[in-house]
């Protein structure tokens, strides 16, 4: 009877914690997602994305960034992960168990933690110290070598799902393991390295550190990529530390901006990889 | 495998190795495979001892035997399957319609296109049924065009699938019943002409009415083709098949025609296996 009682008292105790430990958390979500949505709705209007970051006290809008941002963002990406995509791909395919596998997997973990300050160091020592002068391709560089750990995870975890069956049946019909990888397992795998590459974006899409040390920032168009150029993280970091109150209301808009666009990328990452396991429960 | 201590004491006896071969006046083909002196190692494992045999041309041949009893090695020994993997290899010689298959200068995807295997478990291609069909055809660039559609179409015929799934060669191979999946994957398979079809229990997944679908089919097949079988299933060895060979621990025991195997098998292991008294 007592024995029973202290049971039950140690798991509602426990219960009690677990919950309020999960109250905890999403309130603060709540509460961030309340207060960016609140000051960014303020300042949200047709102005944000027509016109470019202003002076002090006049009016303006994001344009320059939010261009800036998708140009290295996307360019990033671009460069970073077919090497990542490639880099699986040997992990799963071709090295498995080999010394030099277990090595690349170890560097890339430490890779895909490593703070993204010392990768914006990294950058502005190897590209902008070189050429000179911080550009918005060094940004892309910057935002690429962020991209390669993730890409490459990804990848590798999504190709090992991928049945050994299959990639058999294909060596079973003559099929050299390129044309296996590129016909049979790249198309099995579809949807998850898709998401991947979303999440890499999502990732990357949000970065400020790296930017800092090496696409800078621009206060006016520029499309030149040896320039430096305007980027939302970096003008919401700029913008939210000034005192003036309109930089500072654009600052909240701009990161109302990313965040949206990350949440959206993610729930679409998501739903492919929710379309994925699916496909494979379901596939009888 | 079963574990030594469980092995009937009768059956440790090491018996001569029997050089089975096809006993003449049987109705079979012509010898399509010789396997001489075969031992096969999982790394320092020998999983196949000294394994002899023939088997004919246009025939089914059959092995039974206990898990772990070599059946499914041998098969992959045949197309050299085993050598995706690291430390798996073959000693002796298997020689496929004259050729050494296990000589270095052999190119194994050349020969896989010529030694077709089907899978106990389906493996459609994330593609469509169509191209699925094809997969092998565009590999070697075997076929084009009409003639592609052409040899699409018979080898989907030949596999009993044709009439089910005209109407969807479109819709992705992945998305058909099991027993479909299944005939997709012999047809994809004959669909280049192989010399030799292998099939590693190809009805092990499947339910009672697939498995008589895939067994028709078989016997068609059998028409023109070199087929050997691997399965666990007695009946469906002595329903479709010319040739039984019995294996275990790794040795072939006894290798002759179905019928008499299965009625008056000459080795006391044989007998024991197909009355049921292990296995």
């Amino acid at each position: 009877m007592n024995s029973r009682f202290i049971r039950r008292f140690r798991n509602g105790a426990f219960l009690a914690l677990a919950v309020l430990a999960t109250v905890i958390g999403l309130a603060c979500l709540a509460a961030i997602l309340w207060t960016l949505i609140s000051h960014g709705l303020a300042g949200m209007s047709s102005e944000v994305f027509t016109q470019m970051t202003p002076p002090p006290g006049a009016k303006g809008g994001l344009l320059n960034a939010i261009y800036g941002s998708a140009v290295m963002t996307l360019l990033g990406i671009v460069i970073g992960s077919p090497i990542g995509l490639l880099a699986g791909t040997y992990l799963a395919e071709y090295g498995r168990g080999s010394p030099l596998s277990t090595t690349i997997r170890f560097i890339n973990d430490v890779l895909l933690s490593a703070p993204s300050i010392i990768i914006g160091l990294f950058v502005y020592e190897i590209v902008v110290v070189r050429v000179g002068h911080f550009s918005a391709l060094a940004g892309a560089v910057a935002l690429a070598v962020i991209a390669i750990p993730v890409t490459l995870r990804t990848t590798e975890d999504m190709l090992n799902l991928v049945p050994a069956g299959m990639k058999d049946a294909s060596a079973a019909l003559g099929a050299y393991q390129w044309r296996t990888v590129l016909s049979v397992v790249y198309p099995a795998a579809r949807s998850g390295i898709v998401t991947g590459l979303l999440l890499a974006i999502a990732r990357i899409s949000g970065e400020t550190a790296p930017l800092l040390f090496t696409a800078l920032n621009n206060q006016f168009w520029s499309t030149d990529l040896n320039a430096p150029m305007a980027n939302l993280p970096v003008v919401i970091f700029q913008f939210a530390l000034s005192p003036y109150t309109n930089w500072q209301d654009l600052a909240w808009t701009g990161a109302l901006i990313i965040t949206s666009t990350i949440l959206l990328l993610s729930i679409m990452a998501r739903f492919l990889l929710s379309l994925l396991q699916a496909q494979r429960g379901g596939g009888r | 495998m079963m574990p030594s201590s469980k092995i009937p004491k009768h059956l440790k006896i090491r018996a001569p190795v029997p050089t089975a071969r096809t006993p003449a006046n049987s109705g079979l083909g012509p010898s399509k495979i010789e396997i001489r002196s075969l031992n096969f190692y999982y790394g320092d494992i020998r999983a196949l001892t000294d394994i002899n045999m023939t088997i004919a041309d246009r025939a089914i041949t059959a092995f039974i035997g206990p898990s772990g009893c070599g059946k499914s090695t041998l098969l992959r020994v045949l197309n050299r399957m085993y050598a995706l993997y690291p430390h798996q290899r073959a000693e002796g010689e298997v020689r496929i319609g004259g050729e050494d298959i296990l000589s270095a200068t052999v190119d194994v995807a050349d020969l896989r296109y010529r030694i077709g295997m089907v899978f106990q478990r389906p493996t459609p291609f994330p593609m469509t049924v169509f191209e699925n069909v094809a997969f092998g055809l565009r590999l070697h660039a075997a076929a084009r065009g009409a003639e592609l559609n052409h040899r699409v179409e018979a080898a989907l015929r030949e596999a009993a699938l044709w009439d089910e799934v005209k109407d969807m060669l479109n819709k992705d191979g992945r998305g058909l019943s099991g027993g479909q999946q299944q005939r997709l994957c012999i047809a994809r398979t004959i669909a280049v002409n192989p010399d030799v079809l292998l099939l590693d229990e190809p009805t092990a997944a499947l339910d009672p009415i697939s498995t008589l679908r895939i067994e028709e089919t078989l016997q068609v097949l059998r028409e023109k083709y070199c087929i050997v079988v691997v399965t666990h299933n007695l009946q469906q060895a002595a329903r479709v098949s010319n040739v039984t060979g019995f294996m275990y621990l790794g040795e072939l025991v006894e290798m002759g025609l179905s019928n008499e195997i299965f009625t008056t098998p000459k080795d006391r292991r044989t007998d024991d296996y197909i009355t049921g008294r292990f296995g």
